[in-house]
């Protein structure tokens, strides 16, 4: 127990190192790298290490600290963290929306063995098309549509989005946990004249956690990219993808505040993923330490 | 299996398929949805195949960021995973940082990255996806060389071997597999973050930045055409890795019963 | 009333295709209660297969099975036997007691019953100290103890074992077998018990029934005369030796009918 602690703690050091050696490359390369950009191979592909492009690290972070905007009272820190927040809403509704409709959608596929065959089949296919490219189309509803009196609002594409990319991995891994239940199991349920239903319950869910892990976290990741994509394909207000995308326009003027909504961005996905590793953690104690899938 | 037969695995999807597709017709048609909510499939193929041209050009940028990234990530991702396996506490570096990185939506770095080069360039995007693709293999390939069986390291110490030729006989022909495992993975991701990018300003002849326009133009049928253009491009790279994968794995592996 | 009744029982895999297996084919026997009966024979003889006939996890082709008078079917639903596997087969998310609890919840029981009853099951099987443990933080053998304890949970007059002891050490098998005729002795359990090995049959059993493989029939059945009270003295004992001497002459029997046709794994002789 202790040694698992003093694990994390190694690795979290570990994780602040690295981000202060690359901190350390980035000023490294302003010292010494062209200003205006340079040419490699031939290519341009050397960027421009002035201070407009390439701002030091130490002004991003004290961007945090100084006004959002010219006679502006908020800080940019406030303003950033307002809206990680809201995206982290938006996130984790569509990681619990996209969840329940993947394990409700594994549960049948694993009872009608003609359902997965007819979906799986897509399912998996869907994992390596860019079904992103969707993200605009369904941001546009937003505002324009009316389901029986209720009016679509924007945010709730970027929360669908977010519930679609998740709803993936989970409906496959759930279903692959489902289904790998070793035949000695079945057979002792079965000697208990026990139903589908039972079965399902007693042996197939609790035998499906350790496969449901690794599926949540890849749709914890996948409903913040998709919260993010839908907010910045077309500036959905309040998120942090918004953020990024107008200090990105401002950053001729504000080389600096860019940065800080970029790690904005980069701490959402991050507690999002700590709040499912943490479930994660709940649902697998008094499992056996072997590592998962 | 007898029951799984051909049949019995191409029908059922075939069904799904057909059956999807009717029913998006036809709840179009029936309800008279507006073309900004859903464009029936019919209409969509219609402006597939009228903007065929112009949406292959728009595939060709966004796949050739794509490709580029992919194969640049790749090799850098094989040869810093070498490193890697050859020091550990580099490897004990990184793993936690690649871990992180899995989970934030790393593409937001596009911002900082068009900022850094010339406005009309597409090095942004494919720096992007070499860094996405780099990560992806450098984690898959380094464990594969590390996570050797015991038994097998001990056989070739029992025969004196150095470490380069433990490299050579074991490690390396251990990681082929996790590399085109890594490769599977990273064509779709490579697809989806080239694709993304173009979200972020810049240049507008990729695919993504022609369905927000199309879309801003309120024209969605053609919109749809070219999500499904983008679709396409995704499956192509994704078989192209599957073709690889089996090119070079001997022999299948053994498939789990499914209960 | 018999506890298991077979008549003309026979299973057939893929009838009349090229892939057709005569697992079991006209098997009659008949188990008295609280009788220990053993089923011994080469791979692919049937003995699972009969085993598993009997517990109604599969349909005989022809022929009547009668467990405690009843169709194997009902008797399945009432869950008149339990059944314990080479695997022990616990779930790992639940503790020791939770196991056993398993068929008592899907009887219906209510939690306290079903709390007392799994005690009684633990200081049966001589682990009460591991109640709140997981299966993976136990030992093989323990492991079968705590499977063994559910399979009798219910108390069901019924014990069908395929080869529970089989991923088991010498030594700790040799225990088990002890520990198994004391728990059947103290509940007066009748048990059909799989087994690949001689003398684990003949140390067990009242009887035990020999097979051949392919088709599965019963080639002969031995009456074992080591009477009722066995221990470890048993193993040295006159009747002992000339039990296994019987079995293994009557599956040599078998196995030289069978080398003759085919290739087959034989069967353990230690």
């Amino acid at each position: 127990m202790i040694s698992s602690v003093r694990r994390s703690a190694f690795r979290a050091g570990m994780f602040v190192l690295s981000l202060v050696l690359i901190a350390g490359l980035w000023e490294f390369y302003k010292f010494v790298g062209p200003q205006n950009g340079g040419q490699l191979f031939g290519m341009r592909i050397l960027p421009r290490a002035n201070s407009q492009a390439m701002p030091h690290v130490w002004d991003m972070l004290s961007r945090y600290g100084r006004p959002e905007m010219r006679g502006s009272d908020r800080k940019v820190w406030s303003v950033v963290l307002a809206g990680a927040w809201f995206s982290l809403r938006l996130s984790s509704a569509g990681f619990i929306l996209g969840a329940s409709i993947g394990v409700g959608l594994a549960v049948l596929m694993a009872r009608y063995r003609v359902v997965e065959r007819g979906l799986l089949p897509y399912l998996v296919l869907s994992q390596t098309v860019p079904l992103i490219a969707l993200a605009p189309l369904v941001v546009s509803w937003g505002g324009k549509l009316q389901i029986f009196g209720f009016e679509w609002p924007r945010w709730l594409s970027a929360a669908v989005l977010g519930a679609f990319l998740a709803f993936f991995p989970v409906s496959v891994g759930t279903l692959k946990g489902l289904t790998s239940v070793p035949s000695s199991s079945l057979e002792l349920m079965n000697s208990y004249a026990a139903s589908w239903r039972q079965t399902l319950i007693k042996l197939r869910f609790p035998a499906a956690v350790p496969f449901m892990v690794p599926a949540f976290r890849l749709a914890a990741s996948g409903s913040v990219i998709g919260v993010v994509v839908a907010e910045i394909s077309t500036g959905l207000k309040g998120g942090i993808g918004r953020l990024v995308i107008e200090y990105a326009r401002e950053a001729t003027a504000d080389p600096a505040k860019v940065f800080t909504a970029v790690f904005g961005a980069a701490a959402l996905g991050l507690v999002m993923a700590a709040i499912v590793a943490a479930a994660d953690v709940m649902l697998m104690r008094n499992r056996p330490k072997e590592t998962t899938i | 299996m007898s029951t799984d037969s051909f049949a019995s695995r191409v029908i059922p999807p075939a069904v799904f398929g057909v059956g999807f597709l009717s029913l998006w017709e036809g709840v179009v048609r029936v309800f008279d949805l507006k073309p900004y909510f859903l464009t029936p499939p019919s209409k969509i193929i219609v402006q597939f195949f009228t903007n065929f041209g112009p949406i292959r050009e728009a595939a060709t940028v966004s796949g050739k960021n794509a490709l580029i990234g992919l194969i640049v990530g790749a090799v850098f991702g094989v040869l810093m995973s070498f490193t890697l396996s050859r020091f550990r506490f580099l490897s004990q570096l990184i793993s936690p940082l690649a871990v992180a990185l899995n989970a934030v939506p790393i593409f937001v770095l596009v911002a900082v990255l068009n900022n850094m080069f010339s406005i009309t360039s597409e090095i942004p995007r494919r720096i992007m996806v070499t860094l996405v693709v780099y990560f992806i293999v450098l984690v898959n390939v380094a464990k594969g060389l590390t996570q050797v069986h015991s038994t097998h390291i001990e056989l070739m110490r029992s025969y004196a071997a150095s470490d380069s030729a433990i490299l050579r006989k074991v490690r390396i022909p251990n990681a082929v597999p996790y590399l085109f495992t890594s490769l599977k993975i990273a064509a779709p991701v490579a697809v989806i973050t080239a694709f993304v990018s173009e979200y972020f300003g810049g240049s507008q002849n990729g695919l993504g930045s022609r369905i927000t326009s199309n879309i801003a133009n309120s024209k969605n049928a053609a919109a749809w055409a070219y999500v499904f253009g983008a679709c396409l491009l995704g499956l192509i790279f994704y078989s192209i890795s599957i073709v690889l994968e089996s090119a070079a794995s001997r022999g299948g592996a053994a498939t789990k019963k499914r209960n | 009333m018999n506890a298991v009744e077979l008549s003309g029982v026979s299973k057939i895999f893929n009838e009349g295709t090229p892939k057709q297996v005569d697992a079991v084919v006209d098997v009659s026997l008949t188990v008295q209660p609280g009788e220990f009966v053993s089923l011994i024979g080469p791979s692919g003889c049937g003995k699972s297969t009969l085993l598993r006939l009997i517990a109604n996890l599969l349909e005989p082709t022809t022929g009547a099975i009668a467990v405690n008078g009843k169709s194997s079917a009902q008797a399945r639903q009432d869950h008149d036997y339990g059944m314990a596997f080479q695997q022990a087969g616990l779930f790992d998310w639940r503790n020791v007691t939770k196991n056993i609890e398993l068929p008592l919840e899907l009887k219906g029981w209510e939690k306290a019953k079903r709390t007392d009853r799994a005690k009684q099951m633990l200081e049966l099987v001589k682990l009460p100290e591991f109640a709140e443990l997981y299966p993976w933080q136990l030992s093989g053998g323990m492991q079968q103890r705590v499977a063994i304890a559910r399979a009798l949970a219910a108390h069901p007059q019924l014990l069908l074992m395929d080869e529970p002891f089989g991923a088991l050490d010498e030594m700790t098998r040799e225990y088990m077998q002890g520990e198994l005729l004391r728990i059947c002795a103290e509940t007066s359990t009748t048990v059909v018990f799989v087994t690949h090995s001689i003398p684990e049959a003949v140390y067990l059993s009242n009887r035990v029934v020999v097979m051949s493989p392919r088709p599965g029939r019963i080639t002969k059945i031995v009456d074992v005369k080591l009477g009722v009270n066995r221990g470890e003295e048993t193993r040295n004992a006159e009747e002992f030796f000339s039990g296994i001497t019987a079995v293994r002459e009557a599956l040599r029997g078998t196995h030289a009918d069978h080398v003759a046709a085919n290739a087959v794994r034989g069967v353990e002789d230690r």
